[in-house]
């Protein structure tokens, strides 16, 4: 029976006629093409031929990413390296050299340097692909069950669309599947689609009734698209009734089922045609900003060529006209015919261009990607940047921009996730009017901000539950149904201290009331009935993927707007597998006890929102265990260890319009039907019922909350709040149904306030400020709210206490006033202490064309600019803008799908693989897991990467030009002919082999200053921004020098032999010997830490050197004719005169550089340079220095304003505005009434 | 187990190392005015007294260089200087004052002669110099124009073996108004590599017979076999003036070993009094307004005399010597704290 079904898939087509195989191609080519497609199963027609398969025309599943076969890697590796413009040069030049009459060397040998080239890069290729291969061939070989009669363990490669497809608990999915059926009785299977974007997701299917053998549907879908949030199709039984179904049924390649035993799909798209294939763009490719300079200069070396060119054939052609008679040493051609001296030097032109080609460094390009490897490699491997908690290293996605690190000069930076942890903990609530403070939390953070000493590292911001707009943009951006949105849990977020009054409130609200109606009760059923949170049972929960985080898991809220298929009475349905293994608990042992609901292993959740998460770890925590949830039922465990199942009958999901969620419950006891809701605190406080519009009890709870919520509000520290309303209902089930949202929630009673607390991320603050001192210009652009935007401005240290905060809303005047700030001659010394702040609204007003330059004048004269509520869109707008405008290298960091327009705008995109998904990382160049390896990653990785890299391409250059130089003072000599004195093959060892891997190493692990200095002195960092260490001064300077050398190597030599009988070739040897010398050595001035690595490369080229042409010269007697180095070297090397020439030429080449360096490191020494010293002090010793040092630098440490007197009233307004507790309030509202212009 | 474990936590963790971590053990040079100033110092000190070697020695060779090209009137080689003088002989007459300490190399010299002009130095074929009479007959195309003559290969072929000096020279001592001729030493003036192992004459006695059916090149008078008459073994190939030519000069001013001058009365050098060397005048150098010379030397262990290489390493050392001082007074005022 197997081997049949094998044979219906391997088989079928070896009878076809070639006119058959080309008329099923163009039929497959046409059915690929339609925009809609109708599978059928491929059960009714197993064991057919291939030609009777219903749907052989769509690609199988195998897929295959490599791009060479065996048979074609050579002309096809050959036809992507001629895309390169260099290597066309180089073989043109290898191909003029087989015209005879401009050929300079032999020309087979001319190929050599060109071939060894592409060689190497083929090599690379081919290792890359046949690593693509492999992953590929591991793929395919995947094993799934695939029905046939039954299910059959088979491979990928054999998934056919039409296949009925099973996949088991933790397996991956073969291919796009339509979800037919799954073994959850709410059918729904989880998936987590880590590896297309991190999520996790609910696929859902309501048919549950299912049988491959008669699955006699068609299935009607659309063309295969790239778009992972949409999918249209529907399934057309044979008598024409069709359902329809979209993306939430599609079981996407790639994913895995989680918490499912198993699903069964139907592939409607395989192989190359599955989303997440069509997703995969391949590697991406950048060019930094040094290699775009790089290029510049490569074309000045070709000016360089040409103009060196053009003297040689102007030379020869001099030449040629001064000799009056034709001398024996002038060779005509066979006839015995002279070239006209116009025509040889024409000739001669194209002649030099051959024997100076090196001066274009053919080997820079493969040297400069070996070296990138390099670094990446260094990147990667360091430990300061891998996380434990995540069990992750450092990504670099982009393999060519390395270098780009070390010359930011504007960061844009996202802050939920980014800056903050994305993880809620619960930390105050206010009920029925009353604050409780928890003040056991509060004691957690102090001894945390005491540890830390000034650095707040904690902070809690102002937002009612879904407060935040931001979080709803990046929800309804991650995911078209904006419902589905992941968390990981921290433990931490469990570890709520309760508050003893509160505690000892509940136990006697329960004493007096059985919980039933009274509002502390309420409160804490309302924290964990109305939200979306998902329980799943600690033994059903799946293997954890990564370490210490629990994947959250959360339902759709659509689902309660489905029509619910059953009556009520499956709502009082109990879940008993989910409570399994709960045991009640006394709510005396958890007011007993008093300590964390550590024990949490029993039940897990899986939340939509970590703020969601919070609260329900919160409501636990006193004693209102959620025990289980289904679409229709609510389980909740009481304090008194009763097990309530509260009937759901209608869920009103979050919207970011009306920034709320309610839930609609039957109390089990007492009958009566609840609307729970919560949200933002506007958008609640108006729904309250009448009584809290009057005076009274009512009143003055509504405004003890209020001011609850300010005070959280106001607090230096983020207070986050969460407000919590419900009303009684006595409505009959169907009349609500009939009911709008709207309608429903109104007359609301006023329960509490919650505050949760989303902390920095840790070292937030020490890096932007360490980024800050580096010269970067750290702007945040948050979706957040103004007041919470400068909260945590302040909180990270983006803005300092004694800064002036311009919140922009008349750009004109504010520009005016910041600049007469600018302008004051008291204020000309002190460091920029404006920082802007501008919210979405204006933001868009200020990004219109005519008002851009004023608006980044404005920012440049800021340091710190706050960029609040704004879109993603937005976001990218900003980083565009001043990239372009400014000129400057930037780089965007964010966590979330709201940033990747802005990461991939940016000169460097980094994400943070964190909470939210992977959508960031996968647009990014570079992917880390917390934000404080930013330090590292641009201080140390992205100097070293810098100065390496910048000094190695000008070593490069310099290094080519030295050597052809020499050649090019020959021509003096030798009448413009194009001889080279040293022999070819010499020529081309000494640059592939002797002088080509030490500047890859010194590329690769030079090290400048020590990773401590540049961590500790950031502004470091400032070498590389700009021009950098590469830039027109440094390369010419090193051109220049090229010239000078190449003279005193040719020139000593020369005069030294003026008028002996040297031969050309033993002219020639010093030289050669006394500029691998020079090369090698000038590298070692350069070189500024000598590792053992280096000691090894540097002996062993001159080692290599000297085995190489000695074993050549003494082998080769025939070998190269015309021109033959027999035992040239070894002549050389017995007359002490070679020595000595070898040695002046290369001290009198050297002396200036050297002594020049000196020089300057003793009387005007560079940053680096102070830095190299202080390293090598003591560590104790050097700490002191490094502080005086700095302080003398003008750092950051001057706290001190001397802005004595504001300039204008404006300013006034804010001036040493700090959001204490007193005055607060009232800047943001000024600030608020102030941004209304923008609207 | 627990480890093997925790190891699979953090599979992904780098590996701590020094190399991984880039914290291996390094030397990091300063280049500062302190830590310079011995170095300078030694180096310059160290220049100095090889300059000096240098130059005593260079001043200790004896050099006597003599034109006779025959531009002026007034030298004696200037009539055959005319056009279409064959066999023409002159005179050179000097005088030594000194002994000229032996043993005495004698050059001749060329100037403004490109021998290392591109073309020039290609036209040759080297499996003929090897001594394959195979390429006797097919000369490679490498030697045109100079491949064949009448349609007979021309052996050796090439540019290089036609354009070959001709000049030749007898020394006279004039003793008492009687010409002594010094005896001139040909043996041994071309490189050991090139009579021994490069260059081979064809395996035939006499070696004549290689020749048949071919044409000497157009320039010589002689064909290659019959290059030196007094010495069978220094003809065909390995004729030490063809070696000597063969072997291209890098500058177009240069000279070439003739003779050495080594035996009998004048072993120890050329004693003072009167000398008269007689050039056959054949080699036309005044159509590229070259010149010829003939120079007497003696050899040190640095070779000719060149008092270049020593003024430079005075001048570089003298250099260096100031410079420590300057780094001196540099560090004395710009010295780093830990430098103390």
């Amino acid at each position: 029976m197997e081997r049949m079904g094998a044979g219906a898939r391997g088989g079928g087509g070896l009878s076809w006629s070639p006119l058959a195989l080309l008329r099923d191609a163009v039929l497959s080519q046409k059915a690929r093409e339609k925009e809609l497609r109708s599978l059928v199963s491929n059960l009714p027609f197993e064991g057919l031929g291939k030609s009777k398969q219903p749907n052989r025309f769509f690609k199988p599943n195998a897929i295959k990413t490599n791009k060479y076969t065996p048979l074609f890697f050579i002309p096809m590796n050959l036809y992507e390296q001629f895309h390169r413009l260099a290597n066309v040069y180089f073989v043109g030049l290898a191909i003029l050299n087989f015209i005879p009459v401009v050929n300079a060397f032999q020309p087979e040998v001319a190929l050599i340097p060109i071939c060894v080239i592409m060689f190497l890069t083929a090599l690379k290729d081919g290792w890359e692909d046949f690593r693509r291969y492999q992953s590929d061939k591991k793929l395919n070989n995947m094993p799934c069950l695939i029905y046939t009669k039954h299910y059959i363990e088979r491979r990928w490669k054999d998934v056919r669309v039409g296949d009925f497809v099973k996949v088991v608990c933790n397996e991956t999915v073969p291919a796009d599947l339509l979800l037919l059926h799954t073994s959850d009785p709410n059918n729904v299977c989880h998936i987590e689609t880590s590896n297309l974007d991190g999520e996790t997701n609910l696929k859902q299917r309501n048919n549950d009734v299912f049988e491959p053998e008669s699955f006699n549907c068609t299935v009607v879908c659309e063309k295969p698209n790239n778009n992972l949030n949409h999918f249209k199709c529907f399934v057309e039984k044979p008598d024409k009734e069709k359902t329809g179904a979209g993306i939430e049924s599609l079981l996407l390649r790639g994913c895995t089922v989680r918490n499912t035993e198993h699903a069964i799909g139907f592939v409607v798209y395989a192989g190359h045609e599955t989303k997440s294939m069509l997703n995969n763009n391949g590697p991406r490719y950048k060019r930094s900003k040094l290699e775009r300079r790089l290029n510049v200069d490569v074309f000045f070396c070709v000016l360089l060529l040409f103009i060196m060119c053009l003297i040689g054939s102007l030379g020869h052609y001099l030449w040629l006209k001064n000799l009056s008679d034709v001398p024996s040493f002038l060779v005509s051609d066979s006839k015995g015919h002279l070239d006209s001296p116009s025509l040889s030097s024409f000739y001669m032109f194209f002649t030099m261009i051959i024997l100076l080609q090196i001066l274009i460094p053919i080997s820079l390009y493969v040297s400069v990607e070996l070296v990138k490897i390099g670094q990446i490699f260094f990147i990667l491997t360091d430990v300061d940047l891998y996380d434990e908690e995540t069990d992750s290293q450092v990504q670099c996605r982009s393999l060519n921009i390395t270098e780009d690190l070390g010359q930011i000069e504007y960061i844009f930076s996202d802050k939920t996730g980014t800056l903050t942890e994305n993880k809620m903990v619960f930390r105050r609530c206010s009920i029925m009017g009353k604050d409780y403070p928890h003040k056991e939390n509060g004691k957690d953070l102090s001894h945390f901000i005491h540890t830390f000493k000034n650095a707040v590292t904690q902070f809690q911001k102002v937002i009612l539950y879904y407060r935040n707009s931001n979080r709803v943009i990046c929800c309804c951006l991650r995911k078209l149904s904006p419902l589905v949105v992941i968390a990981f849990l921290h433990h931490q977020e469990t570890q709520v201290i309760p508050d003893e009054k509160l505690l000892q409130q509940i136990s006697r609200s329960e004493r007096s009331s059985s919980g039933i109606s009274d509002p502390y009760m309420d409160f804490f059923l309302a924290l964990a009935i109305c939200n979306s949170v998902v329980v799943s049972m600690a033994t059903t929960q799946r293997q954890r993927v990564i370490h210490l985080h629990t994947p959250i898991r959360l339902t759709t809220l659509w689902r309660a707007f489905l029509p619910k298929q059953n009556g009520s009475s499956t709502s009082a349905h109990k879940r008993s597998d989910d409570a399994n293994g709960v045991q009640p608990r006394a709510l005396d042992t958890v007011t007993l006890s008093a300590r964390p609901a550590a024990a949490s292993g029993d039940v897990c959740y899986e939340a939509e929102s970590p703020d969601e998460a919070a609260l329900v770890y919160a409501a636990k925590t006193y004693g209102f265990t959620l025990l289980a949830r289904t679409p229709n039922s609510v389980t909740v465990r009481v304090p008194s260890g009763e097990e309530l199942v509260f009937e759901v009958l209608d869920t009103l999901a979050f919207d970011s319009n009306r920034k709320r969620m309610s839930v609609l419950v039957r109390h089990p006891i007492t009958g009566e039907y609840v609307l729970y809701t919560k949200g933002a605190d506007y958008a609640i406080m108006e729904l309250l019922g009448t009584p809290y519009a009057g005076d009274g009890q009512q009143k003055k709870i509504a405004a003890d909350t209020q001011y609850h919520l300010d005070c959280y509000a106001k607090d230096g520290l983020r207070t986050l709040s969460e407000q919590h309303i419900s009303f009684i209902w006595a409505y009959g089930r169907e009349e609500l149904m009939m009911a709008s949202a709207v309608q429903l929630e109104t007359e609301l009673t006023l329960l509490g306030a919650t505050g949760i607390e989303d902390r920095l991320q840790e070292s937030v603050p020490d890096t932007i400020t360490a980024l800050r001192e580096a010269g970067i210009k750290v702007w945040v652009l948050t979706g957040d709210k103004p007041e919470t935007a400068l909260n945590i401005g302040y909180a990270c240290r983006l803005m300092e206490e004694g800064d002036l905060v311009t919140c922009v809303s008349i750009l004109d005047c504010t520009l005016e006033e910041v600049r007469r700030y600018h302008e004051d001659p008291r204020n000309v010394d002190t460091t920029q202490k404006i920082s802007l702040m501008i919210d979405g609204d204006t933001l868009a007003i200020a990004l219109s064309p005519d008002l851009q330059d004023r608006f980044l004048d404005l920012a440049k004269r800021c340091r710190s600019v706050l960029c609040c509520r704004v879109t993603p869109l937005q976001k990218s707008r900003v980083v565009k803008l001043v990239r372009d405008k400014l000129k400057v290298m930037t780089l965007a960091v964010g966590d979330g799908a709201n940033d990747v327009n802005m990461i991939q705008v940016a000169d460097v995109g980094i994400g943070i693989s964190g909470q939210e998904g992977m959508q960031a990382v996968m647009a990014s160049d570079f992917a880390i897991t917390r934000f404080k390896h930013l330090k590292k990653l641009l201080l140390v990785h992205g100097h070293w990467c810098h100065t390496r890299l910048a000094n190695m391409i000008i070593y490069f250059f310099y290094k080519n030009a030295a050597y052809v130089n020499l050649l090019f003072w020959y021509q003096f000599y030798c009448g413009f002919s194009g001889t080279a004195m040293i022999d070819y093959w010499l020529m081309i060892f000494f640059n592939l082999f002797f002088t080509s891997t030490p500047p890859i190493m010194f590329g690769i692990m030079d090290k400048d200053v020590s990773a401590e200095m540049l961590m500790g002195v950031p502004e470091l960092y400032r070498t590389g921004q700009g021009s950098g260490e590469y830039n027109f001064r440094t390369f010419w300077i090193s051109m220049l020098d090229a010239f000078y050398q190449s003279l005193v190597c040719f020139f000593v030599p020369y005069l030294a032999y003026q008028g002996s009988d040297v031969d050309i070739f033993t002219f020639g040897t010093p030289l050669n010997t006394s500029s691998l010398f020079i090369i090698l050595l000038h590298l070692g001035i350069e070189i500024k830490s000598w590792t053992v690595v280096h000691w090894i490369i540097m002996l062993g080229s001159v080692a290599l050197y000297f085995i190489v042409t000695l074993a050549y010269s003494a082998i080769c007697v025939t070998c190269n004719p015309p021109s033959n180095p027999y035992w040239i070297l070894q002549n050389q090397m017995a007359d002490p005169m070679f020595y000595l020439i070898c040695i002046i030429s290369t001290v009198v080449a050297l002396l200036p550089r050297y002594t020049f360096y000196v020089l300057k490191n003793s009387i005007a020494p560079s940053p680096l340079i102070q830095a190299k010293h202080l390293d090598r002090m003591e560590p104790s010793v050097r700490d002191m220095w490094m502080k005086e040092w700095r302080s003398l630098r003008g750092g950051t440490e001057v706290k001190e304003s001397r802005l004595s007197t504001p300039p204008s009233p404006t300013l006034e307004t804010s001036v040493d505005f700090y959001p204490g507790f007193g005055d607060a309030a009232s800047f943001v509202g000024e600030d608020m009434s102030l941004n209304v212009i923008g609207d | 187990m627990t480890t093997m474990k925790e190891e699979g936590n953090y599979a992904n963790r780098p590996s701590n190392t020094a190399f991984t971590q880039q914290r291996l053990p390094a030397w990091q040079p300063m280049l500062s005015a302190g830590v310079v100033i011995p170095g300078f110092l030694l180096i310059g000190l160290a220049f100095i007294g090889i300059g000096v070697g240098l130059l005593i020695t260079s001043r200790s060779i004896q050099v006597l260089e003599l034109d006779y090209t025959g531009t002026e009137t007034s030298s004696p080689c200037y009539q055959c200087t005319m056009s279409n003088q064959s066999n023409c002989v002159c005179k050179l007459s000097f005088s030594i004052g000194t002994l000229f300490k032996g043993p005495v190399f004698f050059y001749y010299g060329l100037t403004n002669y490109f021998q290392n002009q591109r073309k020039y130095g290609v036209s040759k074929d080297f499996n003929q110099l090897i001594g394959d009479v195979s390429y006797f007959k097919s000369p490679s195309s490498d030697c045109q124009p100079y491949q064949r003559v009448n349609g007979k290969p021309i052996v050796p072929c090439g540019a290089i073996a036609n354009s070959m000096f001709n000049d030749t020279f007898k020394l006279y001592q004039i003793i008492n108004g009687k010409e002594e001729l010094v005896p001139f030493d040909g043996k041994g003036i071309a490189w050991w590599t090139d009579y021994n192992i490069k260059y081979r004459n064809p395996d035939y006695t006499p070696l004549k017979n290689a020749f048949n059916d071919t044409e000497k090149p157009v320039f010589w008078t002689k064909p290659a076999y019959e290059l030196d008459t007094s010495d069978a073994s220094n003809n065909g190939f390995i004729n030490q003036d063809f070696l000597v030519w063969m072997r291209r000069a890098a500058l177009p001013n240069f000279r070439k070993l003739y003779r050495r001058i080594t035996e009998g009365n004048y072993k120890d050098g050329l004693p003072a009094g009167n000398y008269s060397l007689e050039i056959s005048y054949n080699y036309p150098v005044i159509s590229f307004e070259g010149t010829k010379k003939v120079t007497f030397s003696n050899v040190s262990w640095m070779g000719g005399q060149n008092e270049f290489l020593g003024i430079a390493y005075l001048v570089i050392g003298s250099m260096c010597v100031v410079m420590s001082v300057v780094m001196l007074i540099v560090y004395a005022k710009f010295r780093f704290p830990e430098e103390d």
